[in-house]
């Protein structure tokens, strides 16, 4: 009974130590952020904040959201995730409904798996995105941030393992009872599916919501940004040169406190719907990379 | 001809249903790969494609000429080998201990804290480390100089510490997500081998590394196998939202090169080449890497 030996049992405390010392790590410099955010000017600028404000104040949010470049961000950004997913989800549920047929009833199955995965293997880069998106004028439009995400190959396929995982007896009893195709997609799999669609909705969410290069270099018009470039651009680089913005903003914006504010508004939807996603995804991970 | 049209007859919803997948993926994904043509002319847009003058492999042969862009390579293969073995083992690690705590509730817990930065994007983890690791003031070099009288550290401004951040920080964001696999793959040993090991005697690190670790062993091959694909992705957001001039000599990579080479100098033709360059040898590897996998591993992509 190793459990009861001396050396196991100091390493068991060692370890404990140890394991929760590295998880607090993980989240400390998140806290940090939220206390200086909630903190006063004076205290954050004179450094004396570490795990809880100083001075605690309202101010930085009440600066954030009176900010109409902001808010305007974070409007784009929902609209962005709310169009993005619903499209993204309707292609890859249509797609990996169809792909999860059985060779033999599908012929021309094999093919479409090697052109779907051969877009994860290799990509024609920045460049010739960026011309591509251009030359279909969908620069500074929404179309530009949702299309070229809407297919999630990766996502299409482990959507498609979990519908090859469903026993055929259930699909049979519905065919049995007249159900075709699309029947039998509407009232078996998705019903079935549901863990598996909820996991990969909320990726296709938090891809969508962090997402910040394609803002970056598809939207010239900066009053178009996305809340994760807003950040990008404004809030870290503080980069203000594609914006015209009155000097009183600007000195808002460079305070530390205020972008500790609106750093962790960027985080806020994330931390928000994490514990939903927590239940799932280990599930959604370990049956993508287990296969029968 | 018959069967084929009786074929296409019963199976045309199925066709139907991928119609918007496939027209996404010839759209955004393969008219791109026919744009890579650009990097063998010498691009103007006002110009288009057709009218660009072919140069050949011009734009190759000074990827190759430049100390710049050969540092560049030189600085991707080593930030991605840094990350990719502590990537490894860190998470491996952290499983087989996590795997010692007994209390569900405890191991629940820190599992929860591990996973979240995963789902944060490196513009607000970059945000956070830039105020963290600030020389004037941030949170980490007040406690280096309170704790152990430290002159103040130029965490982002100085090339070698750059690379530590960059390397330390992967790890910050990923170990816990890394390490789901691996906790699946301990899950699914047969307890009657921790069993029959005890009736024979063996100590706790005894059974680790004779019972659990082998059991990890394949998992751990596949993983390590697909990272081969990886080794010229040194992780483009992480340090476009952390690096500065200062630190360019050290810290830039392919990805931000071209990026910089497009966006900020217009050099549309020589940006595509570098990017190609990356592009095909980072597919050849991915092949191998798929194939060894599936050889040591049985691992399957579908």
């Amino acid at each position: 009974m190793y459990h009861k030996t001396v050396g196991y049992r100091v390493f068991n405390i060692f370890n404990h130590l140890l394991l929760i010392v590295v998880s607090l790590l993980c989240i400390l410099p998140l806290v940090h952020v939220l206390a200086v955010s909630f903190s006063g000017k004076a205290a954050a600028t004179a450094n004396i904040v570490n795990l809880w404000p100083v001075d605690f104040t309202l101010e930085s949010y009440a600066k954030t959201i009176d900010n109409p470049a902001f808010i305007k961000a974070l409007l784009y950004s929902i609209y962005r995730t709310v169009l993005g997913t619903a499209i993204g989800m309707t292609v890859i549920v249509f797609a990996g409904y169809a792909l999860s047929r059985r060779n033999t009833a599908f012929k021309s199955r094999n093919v479409y798996m090697w052109f779907f995965v051969f877009t994860m293997l290799f990509s024609g880069g920045l460049v010739p995105g960026y011309i591509l998106i251009t030359n279909l004028q969908l620069i500074n439009t929404i179309w530009a941030l949702v299309l070229p995400m809407a297919l999630s190959v990766y996502n299409m396929i482990l959507l498609l393992n979990f519908f090859r995982t469903i026993p055929a007896e259930l699909e049979e009893a519905a065919v049995i009872d007249g159900a075709g195709l699309f029947r039998t997609m509407f009232s078996i799999h998705l019903p079935v599916s549901m863990p598996a669609l909820a996991t990969i909705t909320l990726f296709t969410l938090v891809g969508h919501w962090n997402s910040w290069f394609d803002g970056l270099i598809y939207m010239m018009d900066t009053s178009k940004y996305p809340l994760a470039t807003f950040l990008q651009t404004v809030v870290v680089q503080q980069d203000f040169s594609k914006m015209s913005i009155n000097p009183q903003d600007m000195e808002n914006l460079s305070q530390r406190t205020v972008k500790s504010a609106q750093i962790f508004i960027g985080a806020l939807p994330v931390l928000i719907i994490y514990p939903f996603l927590q239940k799932y995804f280990v599930k959604g991970i370990v049956l993508g990379a287990v296969k029968e | 001809m018959k069967s084929w049209r009786k074929g296409i007859a019963r199976t045309w919803p199925l066709h139907l249903l991928i119609l918007p997948a496939t027209l996404i993926a010839i759209v955004f994904h393969y008219v791109p790969i026919a744009g890579l043509v650009m990097a063998f002319q010498d691009y103007k847009p006002w110009l288009g494609f057709m009218n660009s003058q072919w140069v050949g492999l011009k734009h190759f042969h000074s990827l190759f000429m430049f100390d710049e862009s050969v540092q560049v390579i030189w600085n991707t293969l080593i930030i991605s080998v840094l990350k990719i073995v502590c990537g490894l083992v860190v998470p491996i690690v952290t499983a087989l201990l996590l795997n010692e705590v007994r209390k569900q509730g405890i191991k629940r817990s820190i599992q929860t804290l591990v996973y979240l930065p995963h789902f944060l994007s490196w513009v607000i983890l970059g945000g956070i480390l830039i105020d963290l690791l600030s020389v004037k003031g941030g949170i980490v070099n007040r406690m280096l100089e309170d704790w152990f009288g430290l002159q103040p550290i130029f965490f982002l401004g100085d090339g070698d510490w750059f690379r530590f951040v960059l390397v330390v920080s992967d790890i910050w964001k990923e170990f816990g997500f890394a390490m789901i696999v691996y906790l699946a793959s301990i899950a699914g040993v047969n307890p009657a081998l921790y069993e029959a090991a005890e009736v024979d005697g063996a100590t706790r690190l005894k059974q680790t590394i004779h019972v659990t670790l082998p059991a990890m062993l394949p998992i751990i091959v596949v993983v390590a196998t697909l990272q081969l694909g990886n080794v010229l992705n040194a992780g483009f957001d992480q340090i476009f939202n952390l690096y500065n001039p200062l630190v360019y000599h050290k810290g830039d990579v392919i990805d931000t090169f071209v990026y910089r080479a497009a966006m900020v100098k217009g050099d549309f033709s020589f940006a595509t080449a570098v990017g190609m360059f990356k592009s095909v040898i980072s597919f050849v590897l991915i092949i191998a890497a798929y194939r060894l996998a599936y050889r040591f591993g049985n691992y399957r992509i579908f």
